[in-house]
């Protein structure tokens, strides 16, 4: 191999890359394209989010902030923690920010993973786990959700997957791409069978805020597995905060401390007005959340009536701002209803593939859009959809 | 359902159809429920945001303070009442504060409203004071920005 590309270490060489990204090249190249596509709020970030964001520009906030964050805004996190799941970490040594949650996912990974490690990864799931791994050296083990299930995780199947080579279990409820929720019940079972077992728990709560008619439990909750349980949220998907890129991890003080050096010699800190409006974010922004989360509600009712309404099965999804409707009944694999949805009604969802094992048969279309784009992607989808029937 | 009644307040132009869809209940519910809240006028009506301003159309807009004697037995309901029924007046609100109501006048032009305000306000029995504030521009009403809202601009990312 005489490509520069020789220089480039044959685990990332030979890393696929995201499944989604074709899509994204098609759309670059048409026109009057309704993307259900991308999973981020469609809602700019609340007035008073981005107005601490300016003032703490304003005032000269930009120098690098503390390595493991502005102590301020890690007081808040802990006492958000505390008040909406009564979740208790300090803001001393048992906190970490980090630019965005997926930071802290990398961090987790990269401070646990000795080569050859393996990790439970419940699929389909977000897009990223799987590239973290194995940039990390692990291994991704899969463990498939099944839509009988509701796309929960199954305590009889965790048990079994998890082997002598299992360093760590990924929890990512609720659930990027299905919508799947775990309650506080099954979160328990969940924990009976993780408590036996020499495993990090990496829980991955970035959506916790956005549950629909049912209260969100973190596994933080849960004392029997705390000095193993790396806790990872943000601001991205609450508070609407995506492209500030703020995020942060709890776990126990002997395992932050370590992940804190990789944080501080990679990363430094989180962006330091990011930081500034983060503070407010949790301060004063409850009213702000609960608006959003409203308005999701509505639009998740009406898209999950409207797919029922063309003929697809799908279950209702209770959390996070997605649907995943199963798309086996028209015929079709996920990429080529999705391709076929694209070239020719011009609306983009991606292929449940792009997530995983499991993922064969249904698509993500996230409801983080406009009633107006909801509404004429569903006209334009059951117009597919029947085309499909006709043939 | 309160829920109802945000759906419409944001967009009175859905159907009765997607309004169901949105609260997660039948048609016939929706439909019995909003005709509950017409008859009870909680609902009082249904009407379009129009920014004038993009029109040829001529019109002043003023905000007027108006300070009121109390009249016995009556409060200042009654005044209020014989202000508001002007067709002129396009709102009118009770105040706290260091005047009484807040009156909302629409004229053609700036002459008409200050006869309105001269003439037919300022004389009203038990009006003791007027104070005439003419809307320059209108950036905000009714939580919709009239210029400059912000669109949606979010590029395409693999997550």
């Amino acid at each position: 191999m005489s490509s520069p590309e020789k220089y480039i270490k044959s685990s990332i060489r030979n890393m696929p890359p995201s499944g989604i990204r074709k899509y994204f090249d098609l759309i670059n190249e048409m026109e009057d394209v309704i993307s259900l596509g991308i999973g981020e709020p469609d809602f700019v970030t609340p007035w008073q989010i981005r107005e601490a964001g300016i003032y703490a520009l304003e005032k000269g906030h930009t120098h690098y902030s503390a390595n493991a964050g502005i102590k301020e805004l890690r007081i808040e996190i802990s006492s958000y923690l505390k008040r909406k799941y009564d979740v208790t970490y300090n803001a001393e040594d048992e906190i970490l920010v980090t630019v965005g949650a997926s930071e802290g996912i990398d961090l987790a990974l990269k401070a646990i993973l000795e080569p050859g490690d393996e990790v439970v990864l419940p699929e389909p799931s977000f897009v990223a786990y799987r590239g973290c791994i194995t940039v990390s050296g692990g291994v991704p083990v899969s463990l498939k959700l099944k839509e009988e299930n509701l796309f929960k995780i199954d305590p009889a199947d965790l048990e079994a997957v998890i082997t002598e080579k299992t360093k760590a279990v990924i929890i990512p409820y609720p659930n990027n791409p299905t919508g799947a929720v775990m309650t506080g019940s099954e979160l328990e079972e969940i924990v009976k069978v993780l408590r036996d077992k020499d495993v990090v728990i990496i829980s991955d709560e970035i959506y916790s805020e956005l549950t629909y008619g049912f209260d969100f439990r973190s596994l933080g909750t849960f004392p029997e597995i705390r000095d193993r349980l790396i806790l990872v949220n943000g601001f991205s998907k609450s508070h609407a905060m995506t492209g500030w890129r703020l995020g942060f991890v709890c776990g126990c003080s002997e395992i932050i401390k370590h992940m804190f050096k990789i944080h501080q010699y990679t990363l430094m800190c989180a962006p330091t007005p990011a930081q500034y409006a983060g503070i407010e974010a949790l301060k004063n922004c409850d009213y702000e959340v609960e608006n959003m989360v409203n308005e999701y509600d509505k639009r998740r009712k009406f898209i999950l009536k409207g797919v029922r309404d063309m003929g697809l099965k799908c279950f209702e999804p209770m959390g996070a701002f997605y649907i995943f409707p199963n798309i086996t009944s028209t015929g079709l694999t996920s990429d080529e209803f999705c391709e076929g949805l694209l070239k020719s009604e011009r609306v983009l969802m991606v292929p449940g593939t792009a997530f995983g094992e499991g993922g064969e048969g249904y698509v993500r279309a996230t409801y983080a859009s406009s009633l107006e784009n909801i509404k004429e992607a569903l006209v334009r989808t059951e117009r597919f959809v029947r085309s499909l029937q006709e043939k | 359902m309160k829920e109802i009644l945000d759906i419409l307040e944001k967009n009175a132009k859905v159907t009765v159809a997607e309004v169901a869809a949105m609260a997660g209940i039948t048609e016939k519910e929706a439909a019995s429920s909003i005709a509950e809240y017409e008859k009870k006028r909680v609902i009082l009506g249904y009407k379009a945001m129009v920014n004038w301003d993009k029109t040829d159309r001529d019109f002043v807009t003023a905000l007027i303070d108006v300070k009121l004697v109390p009249q016995r037995d009556k409060g200042f309901d009654s005044i209020a009442e014989r202000i508001y029924k002007y067709p002129q007046v396009k709102s009118c609100l009770l105040m706290s504060g260091s005047y009484d109501l807040l009156v909302m006048i629409e004229g053609k032009h700036l002459k008409e409203v200050a006869m309105f305000v001269s003439e037919k306000l300022a004389i009203i029995d038990g009006v003791q004071s007027t104070s005439t504030h003419f809307v320059l521009k209108k950036y905000k009403d009714g939580n919709i920005i009239f210029e400059g809202s912000e669109s949606d601009d979010r590029e395409a990312i693999v997550l």
